[in-house]
């Protein structure tokens, strides 16, 4: 492999297209949730594309063969430019996805979207009550959130509801299925906390224990059996995303590296994954440098963790690794300072015991005070105090260290 | 399970389109795709709700110089119901 100081790679390894692209249009949110896996940094990023940089990356991503298109961020309606967007998008031929709090979502605007071309909507809700939702969010969203989901059925969009899971709403997780069956969404994304940005800082406060989570899944199993009987009527799929803390074997993250899936953040930089921004080593290309063909086919960064031949001997050795493709570059760093490391959620990973131990603990450290996401928590985590030196600056990866640490 | 609908539809939650970059069609629904083999995608190119069962796979027989391939469109029909593509 070419040294990583090239941006590009002499030697890439052959690529399929990019069937994905996700486009994190701002890391702007009028909310402030705890398990948000933006990365915690964001208030550094201002330098935001522009409508016509956007469209270029649209139109080259399609070229490579992108079908599927996230408008997420942050906040993607905090742009309004999103119609626009919206409508070159459907021009090339996209499927259009809309990843919302639904902060922004007026009639007007839903009109307007619907009227460019936009083909789903995702609605996040953070819980079945009130409290527990405004609270997470730090925001009194939820009769908005109800308002929305009204508005999204109203203009015939399909509708996946988000509601992301932890221990404070697992117990609700039958209240959850109920409300997005009154909302008729066609979709119901239950997904398990993944630890990452700030879900990462407030990980041991959010960790279920094993009991919590297998009642909630055997909720879920019992919706699906009702829903597996009915003939008729309004069908939800619920879709369960693994907590992979409790798991044996890791998720096959991204499907593999640099495989199917783009994600561009809102000041251009390309990511084989939305949180690969805090991974040490990597050179990430920016769209407002490097053609995407060369970003996807040949930049270092995209080849860095593709096919297996990065992999340790306990992957590379592993019949399962076109299968996992050795868990998530990602958790491996955060948990052991390595992204080349084995995922620890794997039972074959040196480090698993780390993990085992984290979901051990996990009714004791409740008591840990929670982080809600800002602009100010990003300074605080990222930024020197105001009257230390510069050499005292928060190193790369920031409050995160080698040894799994907490953030202050 | 209900029986096949007489004259099998594609559910408006998904798209059938062709792909060059895959060379190959594929249904694009919610944050997902499904990339089709050509059989398949040649008999739900034909769903449109007023082809019934039998005219499809006449035309596909005609069209395709082949034949006796009615209980494998059921089957995928079949299986599109399953997963929710035709209504």
């Amino acid at each position: 492999m070419a040294g990583s100081s090239e941006l590009l790679s002499a030697a890439p390894i052959p690529a399929g297209p990019p069937l994905w692209l996700l486009a994190e249009l701002t890391y702007q949110c009028p909310l402030h949730c705890v398990f948000c896996y933006n990365p915690t940094r964001h208030a550094q990023v201002t330098d935001e594309l522009t409508t016509a940089q956007w469209v270029d990356v649209m139109t080259q991503a399609r070229q490579l063969g992108a079908a599927q298109l996230g408008f997420s961020g942050g906040e993607p309606l905090q742009r309004d430019d999103l119609e626009e967007l919206v409508q070159e998008a459907h021009s090339l031929g996209y499927y259009t996805n809309l990843i919302t709090s639904g902060v922004g979502l007026t009639p007007a605007r839903a009109q307007r979207l619907k009227d460019a071309g936009l083909d789903h909507v995702q609605l996040s809700f953070q819980d079945s009550t009130r409290e527990l939702n405004d609270f997470l969010s730090h925001t009194r969203t939820f009769d908005l959130k109800q308002r929305v989901a009204k508005l999204i059925k109203a203009h015939d969009w399909p509708m996946v509801m988000n509601c992301v899971l932890h221990r404070h709403n697992l117990p609700h997780v039958r209240k959850i299925i109920d409300m997005a069956v009154a909302l008729e969404a066609e979709y119901l994304e239950l997904a398990n906390t993944q630890y990452y940005g700030w879900a990462w800082v407030n990980r041991d406060h959010l960790m279920p224990t094993r009991e919590e989570l297998a009642v909630a899944e055997a909720e879920v199993n019992a919706f699906r059996a009702e829903q597996d009987a009915k003939t008729e009527g309004h069908k939800c799929r619920v879709l369960f995303v693994v907590p992979d803390y409790f798991e044996e074997r890791p998720k096959a993250c991204m499907n593999g590296w640099g495989a199917v899936f783009l994600s561009i953040a809102p000041d251009g930089l390309a990511m084989p994954c939305h949180n690969a921004r805090d991974l040490p080593g990597l050179q990430l290309p920016n769209v407002k440098d490097v053609p995407l063909a060369d970003i996807w086919q040949r930049s270092n960064a995209f080849n860095t963790y593709r096919g297996d031949a990065w992999m340790k001997p306990t992957c590379r050795s592993c019949e399962d690794r076109h299968k996992d493709f050795g868990g998530c570059r990602c958790q491996a760093f955060l948990l052991t300072g390595d992204p080349a490391e084995t995922d620890p959620v794997c039972s074959k990973s040196a480090h698993h015991e780390k993990v085992v131990a984290v979901v051990k603990n996990a009714s004791k450290n409740r008591h840990i005070p929670i982080v809600f996401r800002s602009d100010a928590e990003s300074r605080a985590l990222h930024e020197p105090p105001r009257s230390a030196p510069a050499a005292v600056a928060a190193p790369q990866g920031g409050a995160f260290t080698a040894s799994g640490g907490r953030a202050p | 399970m209900n029986p096949l609908p007489a004259q099998p539809k594609l559910s408006r939650k998904f798209r059938l389109q062709f792909e060059p970059a895959q060379e190959g069609w594929v249904l694009l629904y919610p944050e997902g795709m499904v990339q089709l083999n050509p059989s398949a995608a040649e008999i739900l190119k034909r769903c449109d709700g007023s082809h019934n069962i039998d005219a499809i796979v006449a035309e596909l027989e005609t069209a395709f110089n082949t034949q006796g391939i009615g209980p494998d469109v059921r089957n995928l029909l079949e299986e599109g119901q399953r997963r929710g593509w035709i209504e």
